[in-house]
């Protein structure tokens, strides 16, 4: 894998909003078919190096590139258009509408390339089979406002999945899951991902979990890029065992 | 393609179109207006299930009006139905030219704005004296595929095409909700982040739907130009703006056919107060307006009977 | 040259008045998120309370120096009445509505604050030109200037100071300060946002009723004058920053002077010289010369 094309690339990025500088020159490479697991405490930097290479932020400094092509800045609805997703740390969905809408609105979206959006929407296609791999089948017809948060998380990500990315960017996919559920969330969620051959890179507090999935870890402290490796490298490394692991295991 | 709904428009539309030998002169005029204005409403609709409440929409209906006039009088085009096509891809085009600045907002600033550029196309009709400034000018009858029309039977023919027109525009606004990027309007006002991340820019719909109400309520400007024989620049005033977004706030979220029904209630209601307290209008639709967003906010559906939608 | 200073000096004259009619709207905005399209009647109204009061006063008095002081006494009257009437018995209903609700509901009040100001005063000009010809004019490079005109260019002046001596010097004003840039928080630490929105109000509608009541000498106060400004006062907000105070300063002298000099060099453009100003602000700016920062959503 070490040798697979870079996919997306991070050069030099600084973020400053104002006097605060949420990001200290962050450069990492993501390559095709890794699953990178984005570590760090809460305020680190790593929501806001998701919106930067999403195109939702323009850096101060530095530049995202993608296949090579410099795409700093142009926004989420162009990356998404050169293959990217992602999925939020706090879901972000259309309150009134109901999981199956949710759903077949991503697949139009995703395939206006070939079919025009002013044809009628998709019926009885990908989206019933993602709601089905999902179990979302129970509450397909509930409006989303209505549904509680594990399946709020799996709808949002089942969305990104809907746009056959390339590469999908995960921010904590199972935060405000209770610990029961995170488990088999996950499962459900990478058994879906493997289905479709796509690179990761996901947020997450949970070292076990991150431990059971990733190929490479990267781990941030106060804005900056504290170790970027393979897990038993990283997880063993003293200043993020200090400073991000530490500071977990006294949190839970 | 035609749904139960349809149909119950066009029946609705037959319906009016035999009513027609029966109606007097004045009926004509009134029900012709208000479907007009629920064309404007039709367009209104649109921007308002992605969120956005134009204040200024009388802009585009002036627009038409005078596109109407001028086509007959400096163009000498007289058939009704060039005349209306005219209007409509006049003001399409100025919604097109203004959307290019207006897209990028929403809530008030897009409201506020939208208003600003009706109060300059005011202003400049206002100083012109080539289009007759505040008495603006008399829009000769038009003739329908070669006939030439008077007197009261030229009121049915124009009240017939009215009556046509609406079916077919609320068909078509009905058949583009129903496809996908119908859906996307709702998606933008919910959570309009996401939209974006979904790989559609929000923006670029607001643009075409803002064009497409432009268009819409251009048409209504020149249907009701050619009915009355007269334009003049209180179609752009603010005034008649706010009777549009009455009427949106009244069809609330009624659709179609709320739309169509608050245009009814409000022409309805104009003629009343017009006879019976005309120095009060303004009060009476103020107070009604104030009334509707305090207790009623979502317009006349607050008092249809509930209909369950979802568990 | 001597057109340049004309400009200059109009654009200033018009500039400092456009500030004083269009802080009250800012101010609202800013404190309380409402856009107060009813904010023109207060202004008319301010007009017309000015001139009733002016008229009945010099019905049995020589003109003096008093008529400042009942414009003031007008305006702050009116303001008062109207501003704690209009916030009691509507917006104190509207609270938590989206902003697009609340507006439409100003704009209701228009609707109803114009009729009921033409059952008051029905559709006769009134006049209320004693002050403007208490001060006599002045020539500055070829142009005559009335007096009165610098008059109120000094009180908007004196009102910007006010209000920036209001917002940064006193507790009273640290407190709107707060709301303004976060009314969770600032009532989250104990301070009464209710009270701020109340007096804020009041305020902007002091506001609006002074510029009103000191523009009445220079115009016919008629019906229709509050619909005239309300369009350019949002203009000039717009421009500014909507919520910012030195925006609106700043965004009333732009206007001023591009006005002014439409006026002195190209007359036909002035009609919509200030929209085309807006435009073009908003094409680099799209919020303004001085936006309210932005919460972070994601």
């Amino acid at each position: 894998m070490a040798d697979a094309p870079a996919l997306l690339e991070a050069q030099g990025l600084v973020m400053r909003f104002g006097a605060f500088t949420a990001l200290r020159g962050i450069s990492a490479t993501i390559r095709g078919g890794e699953v990178v697991g984005l570590i760090g405490t809460n305020g680190a930097g790593k929501t806001t190096f998701l919106n930067m290479v999403t195109g939702y932020l323009r850096p101060t400094e530095g530049r995202v590139l993608l296949e090579g092509r410099d795409v700093t800045g142009t926004g989420p609805r162009e990356m998404v258009g050169r293959g990217l997703a992602r999925s939020f740390q706090v879901p972000q969905l259309f309150p009134e509408m109901t999981a199956r809408e949710h759903l077949v609105l991503a697949e139009a979206l995703a395939d206006q390339g070939q079919r025009s959006l002013l044809g009628p929407l998709p019926e009885g296609g990908r989206a019933e089979a993602m709601l089905a791999r999902f179990g979302l089948a129970a509450i397909a017809d509930t409006a989303v406002s209505l549904v509680p948060q594990g399946q709020r998380k799996l709808i949002d990500i089942a969305m990104a999945l809907m746009l056959r990315p390339r590469l999908l960017l995960l921010d904590e996919p199972t935060s405000g899951v209770s610990s029961a559920e995170k488990g088999p969330l996950m499962q459900t969620v990478f058994e879906a991902i493997r289905a479709g051959g796509v690179t990761v890179l996901f947020v997450e507090h949970d070292m076990e979990i991150v431990e059971r999935y990733v190929t490479r870890i990267l781990a941030f402290r106060d804005g900056e890029l504290l170790a970027d490796g393979t897990p038993e490298a990283v997880l063993r490394d003293r200043e993020v065992a200090r400073s991000v692991l530490r500071r977990k295991e006294v949190a839970t | 393609m035609f749904r139960r709904a349809d149909l119950r428009l066009a029946a609705a539309g037959a319906v009016l179109l035999a009513a027609t030998s029966l109606m007097p002169g004045w009926l004509l005029v009134l029900a012709a207006t208000a479907l007009a204005k629920g064309i404007v409403a039709l367009g209104l609709l649109l921007l308002m299930r992605a969120g956005l409440v134009p204040f200024g929409q009388a802009m585009f209906y002036c627009l038409g009006g005078y596109a109407a006039g001028l086509g007959s009088l400096w163009l000498g085009i007289r058939d009704v139905l060039l005349l209306l096509l005219l209007a409509g891809l006049a003001a399409g085009a100025a919604g097109w030219v203004v959307g290019l600045l207006i897209r990028r907002y929403r809530g008030i600033f897009f409201a506020m704005l939208s208003m600003a550029f009706s109060m300059i196309l005011y202003g400049v009709l206002l100083k012109s004296q080539d289009l007759g400034s505040s008495d603006g000018f008399s829009v000769p009858r038009p003739t329908l595929l070669g006939l030439t029309m008077t007197g009261t039977p030229a009121l049915r023919i124009l009240f017939a095409v009215t009556v046509l027109l609406t079916v077919l525009l609320a068909w078509g606004v009905s058949a583009y909700l129903r496809t996908a990027m119908g859906q996307i309007g709702p998606a933008i006002r919910q959570n309009e982040v996401r939209v974006s991340y979904l790989g559609y820019e929000p923006d670029r719909l607001i643009h075409r739907e803002y064009a497409a109400s432009g268009l819409l309520a251009g048409v209504a400007g020149a249907l009701v130009a050619m009915l009355v024989g007269q334009v003049d620049p209180g179609m752009g005033f603010w005034m008649t703006s706010g009777e549009f977004v009455f009427i949106a706030i009244l069809a609330g979220t009624g659709g179609i056919w709320g739309s169509l029904g608050a245009a009814f209630i409000l022409e309805a209601v104009h003629a009343i107060a017009f006879d019976v307290a005309p120095t009060y209008w303004r009060l009476i639709l103020g107070g009604t307006l104030l009334v509707m967003i305090l207790r009623f906010p979502a317009g006349l559906s607050s008092l249809a009977p509930r209909r369950v939608r979802r568990a | 040259m001597s057109t340049l200073i004309a400009i200059a000096v109009d654009g200033a004259i018009h500039g400092a008045w456009l500030f004083l009619v269009a802080v009250g709207l800012t101010l609202v905005f800013g404190v309380m998120k409402i856009l107060n399209i009813a904010h023109g009647n207060l202004y008319a109204i301010g007009a017309y309370a000015a001139a009733t009061a002016l008229g009945y006063w010099f019905a049995s008095h020589p003109p003096s120096a008093a008529a400042l002081a009942i414009q003031v006494g007008a305006a702050l009257a009116a303001g008062l009445v109207l501003g704690l009437l209009l916030e009691v018995a509507v917006l104190r209903h509207l609270h938590g509505r989206d902003e697009v609700s609340v507006a439409l509901a100003t704009y209701a009040l228009l609707l109803i604050l114009d009729d009921v100001m033409l059952m008051i005063w029905g559709t006769d000009p009134q006049s209320a030109a004693a002050p403007y010809l208490l001060l006599g004019a002045s020539r500055i490079a070829g142009m005559r200037f009335n007096n009165y005109e610098f008059l109120v260019m000094g009180l908007a002046i004196l009102v910007g100071l006010l209000i920036w001596w209001v917002l940064t010097r006193t507790g009273t004003g640290r407190r709107l300060t707060a709301v303004i840039h976060d009314r969770e928080m600032a009532a989250a630490m104990g301070i009464n946002v209710r009270a701020v929105h109340v007096a804020t109000f009041v305020a902007g509608a002091c506001l609006a009723a002074l510029g009103g009541a000191f523009t009445a000498p220079m115009i016919p106060v008629a019906p229709g004058i509050g619909a005239e400004i309300i369009v350019v006062t949002f203009a000039v907000v717009v421009i500014g920053g909507m919520g910012s105070i030195p925006g609106a300063a700043v965004g009333a002298l732009v206007v001023g002077l591009a006005r002014a000099a439409a006026v002195h060099l190209y007359p036909p453009a002035e009609v919509f010289i200030v929209y085309a100003v807006m435009a073009g602000v908003l094409c680099f700016r799209p919020n303004g010369l001085f936006p309210q920062a932005a919460v972070r959503r994601i």
